[in-house]
């Protein structure tokens, strides 16, 4: 189709608009990630909010040196659709809370130009920008993405003030000891790796019931897992997501969790440890369901996000890494093509091959 | 969203969107008849099919209901004069079409006598042979009144062959600000089912399924009434969801029958008409009389006056507007007009445009009601996949239509496409994506155009080379006969001649 076509005023119907756009889907699931965030906020102070700042201006400034290098004529139009807004609030609440601010930077440079303006930009990209950021962050710079803290909420003493907390985020200090933790999943491998079992290792602080009230070491954004889960049943409600791939993702992950848990206790985590720690919940409602990288049909969702569940387990259980989540998603944003080659909505008239559905005897007009 | 739709929206069973319907005000209020105004403009070409061909001169007096222009062809329809007057004109008008081309039509100037010609009134329709039924339809010109205005007797008679069981009376007006089905139930339910009724009779089916949404209640209830003493007409409420008046979506809700991608309605026993199309039949039955008004919603922001007005076919919008009360504040902020529905309708380039017998609104909407705006990228969010109401993959066809894979479109169902407009209308990014359905489906007739023109001129150029061929062949065996000819002369001569010579030499001897 030549330019001309696309450019010109539409002629064809309809005439009418039911009013949704790019800005107000991208605004809802920001609306959605609010609670979790000021939760985060509380319970990570003020580190935790300059990094969240910062990898949002980031993946916005980037989004603006990217538009502007390939001459895009739109750029405040498509800065502002809320898309690399949202890129980058999705990285920080995969970011240990008190990353280092260039943590942030190198974070926001990989979603955005790696991760997506690279193909071709917004709609375009094959694997979730974030997921690759936060990814290629863990695989590069192990340590600063593993410094987990205790969480201090904001209203302790303890807790490092606005200046305090500048300087924490500027200068990447080794943190006092005493704030140092490790998050459950973490603990848990290494404890399993030295061959203390899952009984002793989670005695004590890692008891798996902290992990209903989010008070303990972890992402920024995965301590309140339930925060996270009623953002997602308000996307839901709002229609901005379905359920299948939500659903499919927990259910690929609980389901192998519930069957190794009653084999092992001792050796394998039980299925609340599992929903509720880690990225599972971020990961189900809010990565799982990225439009640009996840199938287009209910039943494609639905296998996209088992492979996604099931995946985060395998990772989760024998891998290297004690979350599993984001290479979960990256592997299966790379069969989504192959995903929505294979299965299709079955077309009126039509069998599920595509073939027209028989016409019946005797009726041969 | 009732608890039903909630049901339905888990189980991912929710094709279609449910609009803003903005049908009331308009359909509360009672039906406007329009004086005739002074002249028509009646267009050849008012239905799906051949255009008609005039039968009138220029200057020759008509009456009422008198036929101007023959149907050519198969599939087409007869235009009737919708007034008494003279035929001043038979040239070139502005075509109800986005793109403003011109169509030939006849133009007709009042005498304000409005007088009827005589008309053949039949006072008992099912004693007359249901043939006969399609015949006097067809020299009606009736079309269907939703829309489509494709010709109804086409649709009797083929139903009559193949036999239907079914006749699904579409009274489901699904398009968002469009009333006068709603109204003409309202207010015609009795001849409606008697039309619904002769429908039957002549389609030979054995029951009628009116499917009507469930916005309409008041319509529903006239319509149960009007159809309590017969048994065949059955009323549906049916949910409201656009496009429930399509078609193969109407079928399948009202009878679970689904129609094959390759097939017709026929083919799985059901015929589909309009309720207006019945009270058509009726009129063109009962009193014999042709189509030639028809009910017009007049709607949007910028109307003064919104309502139903019963129209002359031929009466140009511009008179239809003034007498309904006029734009408001003559016509500031209108941004886009329309004639039918918003969903499916045609944009058009000014009101100078006649109502023809398929026109069901006229629309006159604001900036806000458009919502124009430029497309933004697809962010592959699978709205349209979730409306279309086909089971299409819309997002996908589009970006192989922009690539210009159009066999890759088709293979994607490109041709099961019914333009309904779902997919565009819940677009995030307001990509117009029935636009590059239908410029698809253009450059792949324009292509299946140009293929025909190739192949017949391969053809012919086949056959002139086979008859150079032949040609040369023939004048190569006419030769080489000749010349075994001339041989054979030569040598029955050359023997002859040995033969006497022996003779002569036998003689010397």
């Amino acid at each position: 189709m030549n330019s001309a076509t696309l450019t010109a005023q539409p002629v064809a119907s309809p005439h009418a608009h039911g009013g949704n756009s790019v800005t107000r889907t991208m605004f809802r699931v920001q609306m959605a990630l609010v609670p979790a965030t000021l939760y985060g906020f509380w319970l990570f102070g003020w580190p935790s909010f300059f990094l969240w700042l910062l990898t949002i201006l980031s993946c916005l400034g980037f989004e603006a040196l990217s538009l502007k290098m390939m001459g895009v004529t739109r750029i405040k139009r498509t800065l502002f659709d809320g898309s690399a807004l949202l890129t980058g609030w999705l990285l920080a609440m995969t970011l240990p809370p008190w990353a280092p601010w260039w943590v942030a930077v190198v974070g926001g440079f990989i979603a955005i130009v790696i991760g997506k303006q690279v193909f071709g930009g917004v709609g375009q990209n094959v694997f979730n920008p974030a997921m690759v950021a936060r990814v290629a962050l863990l695989v590069s710079f192990p340590v600063p993405l593993t410094m987990w803290v205790s969480p201090l909420p904001l209203t302790s003493v303890a807790a490092p003030d606005f200046i305090d907390g500048l300087r924490i985020f500027l200068t990447s200090l080794p943190q006092p000891d005493a704030m140092a933790s490790a998050s459950l999943l973490g603990h848990t491998k290494t404890e399993l790796s030295r061959g203390i079992d899952l009984f002793h290792s989670l005695a004590g602080e890692h008891a798996p019931a902290l992990s209903w009230i989010g008070a303990r070491s972890g992402s920024f954004g995965e301590s309140a897992s339930l925060l996270i889960l009623a953002g997602g049943i308000y996307l839901i409600g709002v229609g901005i997501i379905t359920w299948h791939a939500p659903l499919a993702v927990l259910a690929g992950l609980a389901i192998p969790a519930a069957i190794g848990h009653a084999v092992d206790p001792a050796h394998y985590l039980s299925v609340s440890a599992h929903l509720l720690s880690g990225a599972a919940m971020l990961g189900a409602f809010f990565i799982a369901t990225d439009y640009v990288t996840s199938p287009n049909t209910a039943a494609g969702q639905i296998v996209f996000g088992l492979g996604i569940g099931f995946m985060t387990w395998v990772i989760r259980t024998w891998g290297g890494y004690p979350e599993g989540m984001a290479f979960a998603v990256l592997l299966m944003n790379a069969l989504t093509p192959v995903i929505d080659r294979f299965i299709k909505p079955r077309i009126l008239g039509r069998d599920r091959k595509g073939k027209p559905l028989d016409i019946p005897e005797g009726k041969e007009a | 969203m009732g608890f039903m739709n909630l049901f339905k929206h888990f189980l991912g069973d929710d094709w279609g969107v449910h609009p803003d319907d903005h049908k009331r005000p308009a359909a509360d209020k009672p039906v406007r008849i329009m004086p005739v105004p002074h002249k028509l403009y009646l267009p050849l070409q008012q239905h799906l099919g051949g255009p008609a061909r005039p039968t009138v001169l220029v200057g020759q007096k008509v009456k009422k209901g008198e036929l101007i222009a023959e149907a050519q062809g198969m599939v087409s329809a007869p235009i009737h004069a919708p007034t008494s007057g003279t035929i001043t004109a038979v040239t070139e008008i502005t075509a109800p079409h986005p793109s403003g081309l011109t169509l030939p039509a006849i133009i007709l100037e009042a005498d304000g006598a409005d007088e009827w010609c005589e008309l053949q009134c039949c006072d008992d329709p099912f004693a007359l042979p249901a043939v006969e039924i399609g015949k006097r339809v067809a020299a009606a010109g009736v079309v269907g009144l939703g829309g489509a205005a494709f010709p109804s007797a086409v649709k009797l008679t083929g139903a009559l062959r193949a036999e239907v069981s079914t006749l699904v009376m579409n009274g489901g007006e699904c398009e968002p600000y469009l009333s006068c089905d709603d109204r003409l139930m309202r207010d015609a339910a009795a001849d409606i089912v008697d039309g619904i009724r002769i429908m039957l009779h002549a389609t030979g089916a054995q029951v009628a399924l009116v499917g009507i949404e469930d916005n309409k209640p008041e319509a529903i209830v006239a319509m149960q009434a009007a159809a309590a003493g017969f048994d065949a007409v059955q009323i549906r409420p049916v949910p409201a969801r656009y496009p429930m008046g399509s078609e193969k979506q109407l079928i399948q809700v009202l009878t679970g029958r689904e129609v094959p991608a390759d097939g017709r309605a026929f083919d799985i026993g059901v015929v589909v008409h309009n309720v207006g199309t019945a009270l058509a039949v009726r009129a063109a039955i009962r009193d014999g009389r042709p189509l030639i008004s028809r009910l017009v919603t007049v709607n949007g922001n910028c109307m003064a006056n919104p309502g139903n007005i019963e129209v002359r076919v031929g009466t140009l919008a511009e008179e239809v507007i003034s007498f309904s009360g006029g734009l408001k504040g003559d016509g500031i902020g209108l941004a886009r007009r329309v004639m039918g529905g918003p969903m499916m309708g045609m944009q058009i380039p000014h009101w100078r445009v006649p109502v023809v017998k398929g026109t069901s609104g006229i629309l006159a909407f604001d900036t806000a009601e458009v919502a124009e705006q430029e497309p933004d990228p697809c962010i592959r969010c699978g709205s349209c996949v979730k409306a279309c109401p086909m089971g299409l993959l819309p997002l996908e066809m589009s970006s192989r239509i922009r690539n210009e894979a159009y066999s890759e479109a088709i293979d994607l169902g490109l041709k099961d496409c019914i333009a309904c407009g779902c997919c565009a209308y819940v677009c995030p990014s307001k990509i117009p994506l029935v636009q590059y359905f239908v410029h698809a489906k253009g450059e792949l007739a324009a292509q299946d155009r140009a293929k025909l023109r190739t192949d017949a001129t391969k053809k012919l150029a086949l056959q002139r080379q086979d008859r150079l061929e032949r040609e040369a062949r023939e004048k190569a065996e006419a030769n080489a006969k000749r010349k075994a000819e001339r041989e054979a002369a030569a040598a029955a001569k050359a023997a002859a001649e040995a033969a006497a010579k022996v003779e002569t030499q036998g003689e010397s001897a």
